[in-house]
């Protein structure tokens, strides 16, 4: 038996390191099962995660939130062969029906393998596609193949990988690159981190195959520097693929030679952009080119270039394994395979989903995820990260697909899913997404640089009760604007936030501007505090700790908020002990 | 510069190990960038001076790029650097009501530095542990599920190991 902790960063963050070493600290040599870890499953909710398997690699047990004082009753369990007294630590059903819902791919390793040893991706068919490619495919072939399954990017655009892999392969030049997109920049989106951390040889493997298509005997990778894990277990990964001989010189004996580096991003999300990012891996800013020329015929260093992200590229090796036609058989008319999302927020059951294309947004967010927290109320979900748009329940029947979800305002992205309830304020969240892209746009172009400046002061002063009328009109000719007016895809998607909330969303920004009311409870200048008299016993504590003096009262009495010094900080609210407290959303109810 | 806290002489034979690795380019800049900020803690004027000798740029270009990344530090930052995550799940989740937890605890502001120089707050678009909202990295570990009092727990036990490691 073999013992298994799950150990990705996130559940590292949950405490999965201090399980891990516990187990090692009271396993004796002559027990009989074996430790060992494993990336992230994607069941982010149930961190940490500890599972049981059998010789034969049949998953027995799985349990979730284990904590290290249960360790001692998981190892006695073993020892006694008694699986009974695992019961009372494993996961659900209803929380396993998270993963059967799925169709997994990309991330058919993750959580599964251990990404630190590359015989036990060997052992899952590891590289046994990049040896077909070598031994019995010709270039052009292998990009017929990637055509029929019809796999577009997974990194934002969806654009199709042929497409790009056959244009690099038909510039004329000796030198051509091949360079991974790992700069997940996309709040909210964490699926590349996961593959990288828990199976890296699938992203290497899927990387060589597309050199080897497009001729490039050198790749590159550029991983975000947020990720430290991810970059140690990749490097560890391209040593070990070194040793074995399916990276280097002449891999496999074939006379293809390709060398992997890893280089570190330093913090800009622009450079997610991939002219942006070349100029990068240049040394240089990173600000985006003007297209054309497309880095197939200009890239890294002046030569043909191919960019592509993590999750397209661990979907490489499944395709050419298993043929373009079977991948294709999954999805809609114009989206095919599959497609990763993290779903987080207010929701249930948090984590990586990777389900075909076609499947609704209602299937994801409430048969996968377990619907909202606490039973509230669904709200939006924000899908796409800075560049897409929050959606309201009315659309939950979208599909995942590239134009269904185009038509809405919102893109499919990276895949980030937010989901939120009526606690959030949709003006706020909008603003939260200018603030993000004005601090991240590069300045290169004025509309993107300005404009997206000039929609964070309205958005600020919209949330701080100073908003005019004409405000959301002036909105949104920025926001065209600045999509008429900037060079790459920061610039062109930045107002998506601000349009989509406007569409679905325009009387809570009209609440915001004429009735000088959040409806959600959220913006703190537009809030108003107030004692109930009813439930006011006159106990003094908030007016004693009022950080302003802006409770008056005496003992026993009824006491009132002098709104004028009140700062709404809230410290009342934390404070009372009778509940005693209101927070109305603007003066208009308090009035009443 | 009166208020500059960077040493103007600095041991500029730190990175000697660095430069010869990887000095023979300017596209290695930001590598260069990278490793000289691990050794120095920050990016010191008169080493970037030098970098820029050596990789035959000019002092400017490489401010230029230094001063375009988020991860490039330009004044000393403290033992510890509390990397809170503003990403959408932690708004989503409350990123706010911990970095106020943090700046009161600590009374500094996003970007600065305890006058004990033990901690610096920095707030990072996103950590990518976004199930575990809100988040934190400090040293590069990641601290998830947080509230105003575990948060400030948390820095209690790195002031503790801070102090202890100070004495020894």
């Amino acid at each position: 038996m073999r013992i298994v902790v799950g150990m990705g960063s996130c559940g590292i963050a949950a405490g999965a390191k201090d399980v891990y070493q516990a187990i090692c600290a009271i396993k004796k040599t002559d027990d009989d099962f074996t430790v060992g870890v494993t990336g992230c499953i994607g069941m982010c909710f149930l961190e940490p995660i500890v599972d049981i398997y059998d010789d034969k690699k049949n998953l027995l047990h799985r349990m979730g939130n284990v904590r290290v004082k249960d360790v001692a009753l998981i190892v006695q369990a073993l020892r006694e062969n008694n699986p009974d007294r695992l019961a009372p630590l494993c996961i659900t059903p209803e929380n396993a029906d998270f993963l059967k819902k799925q169709t997994r791919i990309a991330l058919q390793h993750c959580g599964v393998i251990d990404p630190t040893d590359i015989n036990d991706y060997l052992a899952s068919d590891g590289y046994q596609a990049l040896q077909k490619v070598l031994k019995s495919m010709m270039p052009e072939e292998v990009i017929e193949e990637i055509k029929i399954s019809g796999l577009a990017g997974r990194g934002g655009a969806g654009f199709p990988t042929w497409f790009k892999w056959d244009a690099a392969r038909k510039a004329p030049s000796n030198t051509k690159y091949m360079i991974c997109n790992a700069d997940e920049g996309d709040p909210g989106a964490y699926m590349d981190r996961a593959v990288i951390e828990g199976d890296p040889h699938s992203l290497i493997e899927g990387m060589l195959i597309a050199a080897y298509a497009i001729g490039a005997q050198d790749a590159m990778v550029y991983v975000r520097a947020e990720y430290p894990l991810a970059i140690i277990v990749l490097e560890d990964a391209i040593k070990q693929a070194l040793d074995k001989g399916f990276l280097g010189q002449n891999i496999l004996g074939s006379g293809f030679s390709c060398n992997i580096r890893i280089k570190a991003g330093a913090g800009a999300f622009v450079c997610g952009e991939e002219t942006a990012m070349l100029e990068s891996l240049e040394g240089k800013r990173g600000m985006p080119r003007l297209k054309p020329p497309f880095p197939a015929e200009y890239g890294y260093n002046g030569k043909p270039s191919n960019i592509n992200n993590v999750e397209t590229f661990a979907n490489i090796a499944w395709i050419i394994n298993n043929g373009g036609k079977k991948f294709a058989a999954l999805g809609t008319e114009g989206s095919k395979g599959t497609k990763v999302f993290a779903l987080t927020g207010k929701i249930k059951r948090g984590g990586l989903v990777e389900v075909p294309m076609g499947m609704t947004l209602r299937e994801i967010i409430f048969d996968i995820g377990g619907g909202i927290r606490k039973d509230k109320e669904f709200k939006a979900v924000q899908i796409g990260g800075p560049s897409g748009g929050c959606l309201p329940a009315s659309l939950l029947d979208t599909t995942i697909d590239y134009k269904a979800l185009n038509a809405t305002g919102a893109i499919m992205g990276s895949g980030g899913m937010v989901v939120m309830d009526s606690s959030t304020c949709m003006v706020n969240m909008a603003k939260f997404f200018l603030d993000f892209t004005a601090k991240e746009s590069c300045g290169k172009c004025t509309h993107c640089r300005l404009g997206t400046k000039r929609m964070l002061e309205i958005l600020s002063r919209i949330t701080e009760g100073k908003g005019k009328e004409g405000d959301i009109e002036l909105l949104e000719e920025l926001s065209y604007a600045i999509k008429d007016g900037s060079l790459c895809g920061l610039g062109q998607s930045a107002p998506n936030p601000v349009l989509t909330t406007l569409n679905y969303f325009r009387d809570e920004y009209e609440a915001h501007i004429v009735d000088k009311e959040c409806p959600a409870k959220e913006c703190t200048e537009l809030l108003v505090y107030a004692i109930l008299a009813d439930k006011c016993t006159g106990c003094t504590l908030c007016a004693r700790k009022c950080p302003t003096g802006a409770i008056h009262g005496e003992a026993k009495k009824l006491h009132t908020i002098d709104q004028d010094a009140c700062i709404k900080c809230g410290q009342c609210v934390d404070l009372c002990r009778f509940a005693a407290i209101s927070i109305e959303g603007g003066s208009r109810h308090a009035d009443n | 510069m009166n208020d500059c806290k960077c040493k103007m002489n600095n041991d500029l034979s730190l990175i000697k190990d660095v430069l010869l690795e990887y000095g023979n380019t300017s596209s290695n800049t930001i590598t260069i960038l990278q490793k000289t900020q691990e050794i120095y803690g920050y990016l010191p004027v008169d080493v970037i001076y030098h970098i820029a000798a050596r990789i035959g740029s000019t002092p400017a270009k490489v401010m230029g790029v230094a001063t375009f990344y988020n991860q490039f530090n330009f004044q000393p930052v403290g033992k510890y650097l509390i990397m809170l995550c503003q990403g959408t799940a932690c708004h989503v989740n409350g990123s706010q009501r911990i970095e106020k937890a943090i700046c009161e605890e600590l009374k500094i502001k996003d970007g600065e530095t305890t006058p004990d120089g033990l901690f610096t707050i920095k707030n990072v678009a996103c950590l990518g542990c976004c199930s575990l909202s809100p988040v934190m990295m400090i040293d590069g570990e990641t601290y998830g599920y947080l509230t105003p009092e575990k948060t400030i727990k948390i820095l209690n036990d790195f002031r503790k190991r801070g102090q202890k490691t100070c004495e020894l």
